[in-house]
């Protein structure tokens, strides 16, 4: 048994404590945050940017990056307040097909090598352009039952916070516990050697692609439970946010080194962000960059911390 | 106009009012203006306007505070958290110009159901528990047709130019003029054209559709497009038709150059960004326990002959004429929708 803390858990440790320290903040300016429904307002709207920051994660776990996660996740919101709602037996083929569709980009990066920041670049624009042809103006209703899941009130703790702990287990299993989770890591660790260990890495990043667009398509469902209605660009910021939620979270560009808790944390202390920054009523025209500032100190800090490891390493 | 007042006036009889209106009852309370874009001319003037009545309710009492927040950037998901967070912040009314009539839905009934009242203007939402102050851009314009048929009686052919193509405002506008046109049969739109609310465009788009038309005899425009007409017809040996304008700046010098040097008359119709005002005393008015219907109506600020001078000087190089509202003004506002 070994009591020092595993690289796995100092990786944790400043996200979390990155989060608490806002959230204490929040709680000192603003106590009536400090309830049931308070936190409820504070987070709820993090749900769905969680979700697309595991999607995100997903992809940057075999190396990729994915510059279309907000346009598809409003795409998701656009169909989810039409088809879903109106004929979901029409909904969930057209959810389904979604989904297909970006394991096929998967396979197709992987087969083509081709840059993914430039073919989920176009993407963007065939999602928006479609969510756009679906939603014109802005409208649609969300399913009741979408709708039910994020307005419910569960007892002990508020829905927003039942829901982030959920998908952080869910992704730490699928990411961190399962066979396919390693692989995926592995492949954006070492290619060549998880092929020449008799693994398919083409598999593998379909299958990361895969279940990335099946949780950013949860994150659309969540949006549109939240919001009640959907409009073409209704997520656009999602992308920045969850690439930055990952990094936040602990997680690397390169490497299959990702932190499925650390990116729900980091989508949390996102939004947080966004709320500390306004209950202490700092301009909007500095706003933008207060949050910027905040994400260079959590960077920082964690660069800092990553030397101190590197340097027990090497002792 | 009837609801034109100096804003001398209407801080007198803001004054005058002030002891026997029931002000008493809403001086504990918090109104806060969510705002999602502030990039241009018209939402600067309504912030400014905001600053200026609001400052002056706190300092007389009416209310406790009345903050202004606006989104970093012009996004749904953003002005939810937003409202989200004056919720948490624990104000007792939320105006609202939003992003999206829809997307903010759920953030808006969520405020009603912490007891929060939200009032919605200029971009207002569709959640029934909500207030809207919204604009009548039909009647804005079928108003023109109406005072056209009061200054040519024997009517005549109209040039239109309608604004920027697929946007609803334009669609409602010059459903407005058609059906103002319908009314008064004397009338026959010989033409047709998008100035896309931009005098330049304007200009342009005139000047190509000119050479094919009989003579017309007036202009009925959407607003930012007088002063561009009014440059292509001065480019031809054609009479100056009667141009209705937008109250943008450049159209009002326009015309007080003109009325000056030729007895030129028109009028010039638009909504005044002092809205965001009415919209604060309507809160007001509802925390002060008044029954208020759901959907009012923004009244037009309209500039004739006789108030041209007056509201010339009181618009900024570059912005829109503008007005501040009363208390007085919203409370006719409210009677005029019961």
């Amino acid at each position: 048994m070994n009591l020092r803390p595993s690289s796995d858990t100092i990786r944790l440790i400043v996200p979390a404590l990155s989060l608490a320290s806002l959230l204490a903040a929040v709680f000192w300016l603003q106590p009536r945050a400090m309830s049931y429904i308070g936190l409820n307002l504070l987070f709820n709207l993090a749900v769905p940017i969680a979700l697309a920051t595991i999607a995100q994660m997903l992809i940057m776990a075999v190396n990729n990056l994915d510059l279309s996660m907000g346009a598809f996740v409003s795409f998701v919101a656009c169909v989810a307040a039409t088809f879903l709602y109106d004929s979901p037996l029409l909904g969930v083929p057209i959810l389904v097909a979604a989904v297909a569709a970006y394991a096929l980009l998967g396979v197709v990066i992987h087969l083509r090598n081709l840059p993914s920041i430039v073919v989920t670049l176009g993407m963007s624009f065939i999602w928006t352009g479609l969510a756009v042809l679906l939603l014109p103006a802005p409208g649609g209703h969300a399913p009741e039952w979408a709708r039910w899941l994020m307005t419910a009130k569960p007892p002990l703790m508020p829905m927003a916070i039942v829901a982030s702990i959920l998908i952080a287990l869910l992704a730490h299993f699928i990411v961190m516990r399962s066979s396919f989770g390693v692989l995926v890591r592995g492949v954006g660790g070492n290619e060549r050697s998880v092929e020449r260990a008799g693994w398919s890495a083409l598999a593998a990043r379909a299958g990361a692609y895969g279940l990335a667009g099946a949780f950013a398509v949860a994150a659309g469902i969540a949006l549109v439970g939240l919001t009640t209605s959907a409009d073409a660009n209704i997520a656009l910021r999602y992308t920045l946010l969850s690439i930055a939620g990952v990094i936040l979270g602990g997680g690397e560009f390169v490497g299959g080194r990702v932190s499925p808790i650390g990116a729900v944390i980091g989508a949390l202390t996102l939004t947080l962000a966004g709320s500390f920054l306004s209950f202490l009523r700092i301009s909007p025209d500095w706003q933008i960059g207060a949050q910027g500032a905040i994400l260079i100190i959590v960077l920082a800090l964690r660069l800092f911390l990553n030397r101190i490891e590197n340097r027990e390493r090497r002792r | 106009m009837r609801f034109h007042k100096t804003l001398l006036a209407s801080a007198a009889i803001l004054c005058a009012a002030m002891p026997f209106s029931a002000n008493a009852g809403t001086s504990d309370k918090r109104i806060a203006l969510s705002n999602n874009y502030a990039g241009n001319s018209w939402r600067q003037a309504m912030l400014t306007s905001w600053d200026k009545v609001t400052g002056a309710a706190v300092e007389a009492g009416t209310v406790a505070a009345a903050d202004a927040f606006t989104t970093a950037e012009n996004q749904v998901t953003e002005q939810a958290a937003q409202i989200q967070n004056l919720i948490l912040q624990g104000y007792d009314a939320i105006v609202l110009n939003a992003a999206s009539p829809e997307g903010l839905n759920g953030a808006v009934k969520e405020a009603c159901d912490a007891g929060i009242t939200v009032v919605s203007f200029d971009g207002i939402v569709t959640e029934p528990c909500a207030w809207r102050i919204a604009v009548d851009f039909h009647e804005m314009g079928r108003s023109q047709i109406e005072y056209l048929a009061g200054r040519l009686s024997d009517g005549g052919n109209l040039l239109e130019i309608r604004g920027l193509a697929g946007v609803f405002v334009d669609d409602e506008i010059s459903a407005g003029i058609h059906d103002g046109v319908e009314e008064h049969s004397q009338f026959k739109i010989a033409g047709s054209v998008h100035g896309d609310w931009a005098q330049d465009v304007a200009q342009k788009a005139v000047a190509g559709i000119l050479p094919s038309l009989p003579d017309i005899e007036a202009v009925v425009t959407q607003g930012g497009d007088g002063y561009g007409a009014a440059q292509a017809f001065a480019a031809t040996d054609r009479e100056m038709p009667i141009i209705v304008m937008g109250n943008r700046h450049d159209e009002l010098t326009w015309w007080k150059e003109q009325k000056d040097a030729n007895g030129y008359e028109t009028m010039s119709v638009s909504i005044a960004p002092g809205v965001s005002t009415l919209a604060f005393w309507v809160a007001q008015q509802i925390l002060d326990g008044k029954d208020v219907p759901k959907d009012l109506t923004v009244p037009f600020l309209r500039i004739d002959q006789d108030n041209l001078e007056e509201n010339l000087e009181n618009t900024e190089a570059g912005g829109v004429a503008n007005v501040e509202y009363s208390q007085e003004d919203a409370l006719e506002v409210i009677d005029a929708a019961m």
